[in-house]
Protein backbone atom coordinates (compact mmCIF):
# COMPACT_ATOMS: atom_id res chain seq x y z
CA UNK A 1 0.00 0.00 0.00
CA UNK A 2 1.28 3.58 -0.80
CA UNK A 3 1.65 5.70 2.09
CA UNK A 4 -0.71 7.91 0.16
CA UNK A 5 -3.16 5.94 0.77
CA UNK A 6 -2.74 5.15 4.79
CA UNK A 7 -2.79 8.87 5.10
CA UNK A 8 -5.90 9.57 2.72
CA UNK A 9 -7.84 6.79 4.70
CA UNK A 10 -6.63 7.77 8.33
CA UNK A 11 -7.87 11.61 7.26
CA UNK A 12 -11.20 10.53 6.19
CA UNK A 13 -11.98 10.07 9.85
CA UNK A 14 -15.27 7.91 9.46
CA UNK A 15 -15.38 4.19 11.06
CA UNK A 16 -12.12 2.50 10.48
CA UNK A 17 -12.10 -0.80 8.89
CA UNK A 18 -10.84 -2.53 11.92
CA UNK A 19 -13.89 -1.59 13.24
CA UNK A 20 -16.19 -3.96 11.30
CA UNK A 21 -13.26 -6.40 11.33
CA UNK A 22 -13.58 -6.53 15.20
CA UNK A 23 -17.20 -6.53 14.81
CA UNK A 24 -17.51 -9.81 12.76
CA UNK A 25 -14.61 -11.50 14.74
CA UNK A 26 -16.64 -10.73 17.83
CA UNK A 27 -19.63 -12.20 16.13
CA UNK A 28 -17.78 -14.98 15.22
CA UNK A 29 -16.37 -15.79 19.17
CA UNK A 30 -19.76 -15.44 20.25
CA UNK A 31 -20.91 -18.04 17.90
CA UNK A 32 -17.96 -20.64 19.12
CA UNK A 33 -18.83 -19.99 22.57
CA UNK A 34 -21.95 -20.58 21.90
CA UNK A 35 -21.52 -23.87 20.03
CA UNK A 36 -18.74 -25.09 22.80
CA UNK A 37 -21.20 -24.53 25.32
CA UNK A 38 -23.95 -26.73 23.45
CA UNK A 39 -21.26 -29.12 22.93
CA UNK A 40 -20.96 -29.68 27.15
CA UNK A 41 -23.97 -28.60 28.57
CA UNK A 42 -25.92 -30.81 25.66
CA UNK A 43 -29.09 -32.05 27.00
CA UNK A 44 -30.36 -35.15 28.59
CA UNK A 45 -30.22 -38.25 26.44
CA UNK A 46 -33.37 -39.35 24.62
CA UNK A 47 -35.29 -42.32 26.91
CA UNK A 48 -35.57 -45.38 25.48
CA UNK A 49 -32.65 -46.13 25.21
CA UNK A 50 -30.67 -49.26 26.76
CA UNK A 51 -28.47 -47.96 29.49
CA UNK A 52 -25.14 -49.71 28.02
CA UNK A 53 -25.71 -47.89 24.99
CA UNK A 54 -26.53 -44.37 26.44
CA UNK A 55 -22.82 -45.13 28.09
CA UNK A 56 -20.75 -45.55 25.02
CA UNK A 57 -19.12 -43.32 23.59
CA UNK A 58 -20.00 -43.59 20.37
CA UNK A 59 -23.49 -42.69 21.13
CA UNK A 60 -22.27 -39.77 23.56
CA UNK A 61 -20.83 -38.44 20.58
CA UNK A 62 -23.28 -39.22 18.25
CA UNK A 63 -25.61 -37.60 20.52
CA UNK A 64 -23.84 -34.46 20.79
CA UNK A 65 -23.70 -33.79 16.95
CA UNK A 66 -27.64 -35.13 17.19
CA UNK A 67 -29.15 -34.45 14.12
CA UNK A 68 -31.29 -31.54 15.31
CA UNK A 69 -28.64 -29.81 17.59
CA UNK A 70 -27.05 -29.74 14.51
CA UNK A 71 -29.29 -27.86 12.59
CA UNK A 72 -29.56 -25.58 15.37
CA UNK A 73 -25.27 -25.10 15.18
CA UNK A 74 -25.82 -24.39 11.34
CA UNK A 75 -28.33 -22.13 12.60
CA UNK A 76 -26.19 -20.25 14.40
CA UNK A 77 -23.79 -19.98 11.68
CA UNK A 78 -26.23 -18.69 9.03
CA UNK A 79 -27.48 -15.95 11.21
CA UNK A 80 -23.87 -14.71 11.88
CA UNK A 81 -23.51 -14.96 8.49
CA UNK A 82 -26.76 -13.11 8.14
CA UNK A 83 -26.03 -10.18 10.48
CA UNK A 84 -22.29 -10.39 9.82
CA UNK A 85 -23.02 -9.16 6.49
CA UNK A 86 -25.89 -6.66 6.92
CA UNK A 87 -22.97 -5.48 9.24
CA UNK A 88 -20.60 -5.33 6.06
CA UNK A 89 -23.68 -3.43 4.50
CA UNK A 90 -23.81 -0.74 7.00
CA UNK A 91 -20.26 -0.21 7.59
CA UNK A 92 -18.34 -0.82 4.72
CA UNK A 93 -16.72 2.40 3.07
CA UNK A 94 -16.27 1.27 -0.26
CA UNK A 95 -19.81 0.58 -2.13
CA UNK A 96 -18.96 -2.56 -3.93
CA UNK A 97 -18.15 -4.44 -0.84
CA UNK A 98 -21.15 -2.95 0.50
CA UNK A 99 -23.16 -4.86 -2.47
CA UNK A 100 -21.27 -8.21 -1.96
CA UNK A 101 -22.17 -8.28 2.01
CA UNK A 102 -25.74 -7.55 0.43
CA UNK A 103 -25.12 -11.19 -1.35
CA UNK A 104 -24.32 -12.65 1.46
CA UNK A 105 -27.75 -11.51 3.42
CA UNK A 106 -29.60 -11.99 1.10
CA UNK A 107 -28.26 -15.89 1.10
CA UNK A 108 -28.84 -16.10 4.88
CA UNK A 109 -31.90 -14.68 4.28
CA UNK A 110 -33.04 -17.49 2.08
CA UNK A 111 -31.32 -20.18 4.44
CA UNK A 112 -33.71 -18.89 7.18
CA UNK A 113 -36.81 -19.14 4.84
CA UNK A 114 -35.67 -22.74 4.81
CA UNK A 115 -35.34 -23.41 8.30
CA UNK A 116 -39.02 -22.06 8.17
CA UNK A 117 -39.77 -24.34 6.16
CA UNK A 118 -40.72 -22.56 3.23
CA UNK A 119 -38.46 -23.81 0.14
CA UNK A 120 -40.21 -21.62 -1.99
CA UNK A 121 -40.01 -18.51 -0.62
CA UNK A 122 -36.25 -19.31 -0.54
CA UNK A 123 -35.96 -20.11 -3.80
CA UNK A 124 -37.83 -16.82 -5.06
CA UNK A 125 -35.75 -14.81 -2.95
CA UNK A 126 -32.51 -16.49 -4.31
CA UNK A 127 -34.06 -15.35 -8.46
CA UNK A 128 -35.52 -11.90 -7.68
CA UNK A 129 -32.96 -10.88 -4.64
CA UNK A 130 -29.70 -11.99 -6.01
CA UNK A 131 -30.50 -12.39 -9.59
CA UNK A 132 -32.72 -9.19 -9.80
CA UNK A 133 -32.02 -6.61 -7.19
CA UNK A 134 -28.60 -7.41 -6.57
CA UNK A 135 -27.51 -7.31 -10.46
CA UNK A 136 -29.58 -3.81 -10.66
CA UNK A 137 -28.22 -2.43 -7.55
CA UNK A 138 -24.33 -3.82 -9.37
CA UNK A 139 -25.41 -1.95 -12.34
CA UNK A 140 -26.11 1.29 -10.56
CA UNK A 141 -23.14 1.06 -8.82
CA UNK A 142 -20.77 0.50 -11.86
CA UNK A 143 -22.75 3.19 -13.96
CA UNK A 144 -22.60 5.89 -11.40
CA UNK A 145 -19.15 5.79 -10.07
CA UNK A 146 -15.85 6.78 -11.27
CA UNK A 147 -12.67 4.17 -11.19
CA UNK A 148 -10.81 6.41 -9.35
CA UNK A 149 -13.09 7.01 -6.52
CA UNK A 150 -14.52 3.97 -5.54
CA UNK A 151 -12.46 3.71 -2.69
CA UNK A 152 -14.31 6.27 -1.19
CA UNK A 153 -17.55 5.79 -2.80
CA UNK A 154 -19.68 5.14 0.58
CA UNK A 155 -19.38 8.04 2.52
CA UNK A 156 -21.19 8.26 5.69
CA UNK A 157 -22.57 11.53 7.68
CA UNK A 158 -23.80 11.43 11.57
CA UNK A 159 -21.87 8.39 12.22
CA UNK A 160 -21.75 8.63 16.17
CA UNK A 161 -25.51 9.48 16.28
CA UNK A 162 -26.29 6.41 13.77
CA UNK A 163 -23.97 3.82 15.55
CA UNK A 164 -26.36 5.26 19.10
CA UNK A 165 -29.39 4.50 17.37
CA UNK A 166 -28.63 1.69 15.85
CA UNK A 167 -27.77 -0.17 19.07
CA UNK A 168 -30.40 0.99 20.59
CA UNK A 169 -32.80 0.12 17.69
CA UNK A 170 -31.15 -3.36 18.10
CA UNK A 171 -31.22 -3.82 21.64
CA UNK A 172 -35.01 -2.74 22.19
CA UNK A 173 -36.44 -4.37 18.83
CA UNK A 174 -33.95 -7.85 19.74
CA UNK A 175 -35.59 -7.55 23.69
CA UNK A 176 -39.44 -7.17 22.44
CA UNK A 177 -38.61 -10.19 19.87
CA UNK A 178 -36.63 -12.77 22.91
CA UNK A 179 -38.98 -11.61 25.76
CA UNK A 180 -42.34 -11.43 24.97
CA UNK A 181 -44.30 -14.74 25.50
CA UNK A 182 -45.39 -15.08 21.71
CA UNK A 183 -48.46 -17.33 21.39
CA UNK A 184 -47.26 -20.34 19.42
CA UNK A 185 -48.95 -22.94 17.79
CA UNK A 186 -48.51 -26.37 19.38
CA UNK A 187 -46.14 -27.67 16.55
CA UNK A 188 -45.16 -25.78 13.83
CA UNK A 189 -46.71 -26.92 10.54
CA UNK A 190 -45.39 -28.76 7.20
CA UNK A 191 -47.30 -28.66 4.32
CA UNK A 192 -47.50 -28.98 0.48
CA UNK A 193 -45.78 -25.37 -0.28
CA UNK A 194 -46.02 -24.64 -4.02
CA UNK A 195 -49.12 -26.05 -4.25
CA UNK A 196 -50.74 -24.34 -1.05
CA UNK A 197 -49.11 -20.89 -2.54
CA UNK A 198 -50.57 -21.45 -5.70
CA UNK A 199 -54.07 -22.06 -4.74
CA UNK A 200 -53.47 -18.98 -1.89
CA UNK A 201 -52.68 -16.85 -5.04
CA UNK A 202 -55.68 -17.98 -7.26
CA UNK A 203 -58.35 -18.09 -4.22
CA UNK A 204 -57.48 -15.52 -1.22
CA UNK A 205 -55.33 -13.35 -2.61
CA UNK A 206 -56.62 -13.00 -5.89
CA UNK A 207 -57.45 -9.12 -5.33
CA UNK A 208 -53.42 -8.67 -4.45
CA UNK A 209 -51.80 -10.43 -7.06
CA UNK A 210 -54.29 -8.68 -9.72
CA UNK A 211 -53.18 -5.55 -8.27
CA UNK A 212 -49.43 -6.54 -7.98
CA UNK A 213 -48.89 -7.53 -11.61
CA UNK A 214 -50.60 -4.15 -12.28
CA UNK A 215 -48.22 -2.47 -10.06
CA UNK A 216 -45.25 -4.16 -12.07
CA UNK A 217 -46.46 -3.21 -15.40
CA UNK A 218 -46.47 0.35 -13.84
CA UNK A 219 -42.77 -0.22 -12.43
CA UNK A 220 -41.75 -0.95 -15.73
CA UNK A 221 -43.28 1.58 -17.65
CA UNK A 222 -42.27 4.19 -15.08
CA UNK A 223 -38.29 3.34 -14.73
CA UNK A 224 -38.39 3.54 -18.69
CA UNK A 225 -39.63 6.63 -18.71
CA UNK A 226 -37.77 7.94 -15.71
CA UNK A 227 -34.74 6.88 -16.75
CA UNK A 228 -34.85 7.67 -20.67
CA UNK A 229 -32.60 10.53 -21.46
CA UNK A 230 -34.64 11.83 -24.44
CA UNK A 231 -37.12 15.00 -22.70
CA UNK A 232 -40.60 14.28 -24.64
CA UNK A 233 -41.92 17.33 -24.50
CA UNK A 234 -39.11 19.32 -26.09
CA UNK A 235 -37.80 16.30 -28.16
CA UNK A 236 -33.93 17.49 -27.20
CA UNK A 237 -31.47 15.29 -25.27
CA UNK A 238 -31.98 16.47 -21.61
CA UNK B 1 -33.21 -22.60 25.65
CA UNK B 2 -30.72 -22.35 22.78
CA UNK B 3 -33.30 -24.55 20.20
CA UNK B 4 -33.64 -22.17 17.89
CA UNK B 5 -37.42 -20.98 18.17
CA UNK B 6 -39.90 -17.98 16.94
CA UNK B 7 -37.60 -15.40 19.11
CA UNK B 8 -34.25 -16.86 17.36
CA UNK B 9 -35.49 -15.75 13.81
CA UNK B 10 -37.07 -12.09 15.61
CA UNK B 11 -33.62 -11.56 17.21
CA UNK B 12 -31.95 -11.74 13.36
CA UNK B 13 -34.82 -9.75 12.06
CA UNK B 14 -34.10 -6.94 14.50
CA UNK B 15 -31.36 -6.86 13.46
CA UNK B 16 -31.20 -6.86 10.15
CA UNK B 17 -33.48 -3.93 10.65
CA UNK B 18 -31.02 -2.00 13.03
CA UNK B 19 -28.14 -2.03 10.53
CA UNK B 20 -30.91 -1.01 7.50
CA UNK B 21 -31.93 2.12 9.33
CA UNK B 22 -28.37 2.68 10.13
CA UNK B 23 -27.25 2.31 6.59
CA UNK B 24 -30.71 4.47 5.36
CA UNK B 25 -30.03 7.31 7.74
CA UNK B 26 -26.38 7.56 7.46
CA UNK B 27 -25.35 7.38 4.09
CA UNK B 28 -24.79 9.52 1.44
CA UNK B 29 -24.62 7.71 -1.34
CA UNK B 30 -27.69 6.89 -2.74
CA UNK B 31 -27.39 3.28 -3.61
CA UNK B 32 -26.18 2.89 0.16
CA UNK B 33 -29.53 3.99 0.66
CA UNK B 34 -31.20 1.43 -1.37
CA UNK B 35 -29.62 -1.10 0.53
CA UNK B 36 -30.81 0.27 3.39
CA UNK B 37 -33.97 -0.17 2.11
CA UNK B 38 -33.27 -3.94 0.87
CA UNK B 39 -31.81 -4.44 4.42
CA UNK B 40 -35.14 -3.85 6.18
CA UNK B 41 -37.98 -5.29 3.74
CA UNK B 42 -35.31 -8.70 4.60
CA UNK B 43 -36.01 -7.92 8.40
CA UNK B 44 -40.14 -7.45 7.71
CA UNK B 45 -40.05 -10.60 5.19
CA UNK B 46 -38.29 -12.67 8.19
CA UNK B 47 -40.76 -11.93 10.53
CA UNK B 48 -43.94 -12.49 8.30
CA UNK B 49 -42.36 -15.74 7.61
CA UNK B 50 -41.66 -16.81 11.50
CA UNK B 51 -44.56 -15.43 12.68
CA UNK B 52 -46.39 -17.61 9.79
CA UNK B 53 -44.49 -20.56 10.93
CA UNK B 54 -44.75 -20.74 14.26
CA UNK B 55 -48.15 -18.84 15.19
CA UNK B 56 -50.28 -18.44 12.48
CA UNK B 57 -49.75 -21.66 10.81
CA UNK B 58 -51.07 -21.41 6.70
CA UNK B 59 -49.29 -19.83 4.20
CA UNK B 60 -50.20 -16.65 4.99
CA UNK B 61 -47.24 -15.07 6.45
CA UNK B 62 -45.37 -16.49 3.12
CA UNK B 63 -47.75 -15.31 1.09
CA UNK B 64 -46.89 -11.67 2.37
CA UNK B 65 -43.52 -12.12 2.02
CA UNK B 66 -43.88 -12.95 -1.71
CA UNK B 67 -46.33 -9.32 -2.14
CA UNK B 68 -43.25 -8.15 -0.16
CA UNK B 69 -40.63 -9.40 -2.35
CA UNK B 70 -42.63 -8.40 -5.57
CA UNK B 71 -42.92 -4.52 -4.29
CA UNK B 72 -39.11 -4.59 -3.28
CA UNK B 73 -38.10 -5.85 -6.58
CA UNK B 74 -40.61 -3.37 -8.18
CA UNK B 75 -39.07 -0.35 -5.69
CA UNK B 76 -35.36 -1.44 -6.53
CA UNK B 77 -35.97 -1.03 -10.38
CA UNK B 78 -38.02 2.65 -10.45
CA UNK B 79 -35.02 3.40 -7.48
CA UNK B 80 -31.99 2.46 -9.24
CA UNK B 81 -34.04 5.05 -12.41
CA UNK B 82 -34.35 7.70 -10.09
CA UNK B 83 -30.77 7.22 -9.21
CA UNK B 84 -29.65 7.09 -12.69
CA UNK B 85 -31.32 10.49 -13.62
CA UNK B 86 -30.31 11.81 -10.36
CA UNK B 87 -26.53 11.08 -11.63
CA UNK B 88 -27.39 12.86 -15.12
CA UNK B 89 -28.04 15.67 -14.00
CA UNK B 90 -25.84 16.22 -10.61
CA UNK B 91 -22.84 13.73 -12.17
CA UNK B 92 -23.17 12.00 -8.25
CA UNK B 93 -25.05 10.25 -6.72
CA UNK B 94 -24.56 12.11 -3.00
CA UNK B 95 -27.71 12.95 -1.99
CA UNK B 96 -26.46 15.79 -0.22
CA UNK B 97 -25.36 17.10 -3.27
CA UNK B 98 -29.14 16.77 -4.71
CA UNK B 99 -30.27 19.99 -3.55
CA UNK B 100 -32.76 21.20 -6.27
CA UNK B 101 -35.70 19.93 -7.79
CA UNK B 102 -36.51 21.39 -11.20
CA UNK B 103 -34.01 21.30 -14.04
Amino acid sequence: MRPAQVHDRRRRGAMPRWASVALMLLAALALAALMLYRMLAGSAPPEGIPEATRNGLVFQVGHVFALGQLSDFLWYALAALTVGSAAGVAFSRNIIYSAFSLLGTFLGVAAMYVYLAAPFLAITQVLIYIGGVLVLILFAVMLTSHIRDVKISNASLGVGPGVVGLAACAVLLGYVGASTPWEALGKPQMMDQAQALGDGFLSTYLLPFEIASVVLLATLIGAVVIARRDDPATGKEG
Amino acid sequence: MLAVGLPHFLVVGALLFAFGAYCVTTRKNAVGILMGVELILNAANVNFVAFGHYAWGGIHGQAFALFVIVLAAAEAAVGLAIILTLYHHFKSIDVTRAERLRD
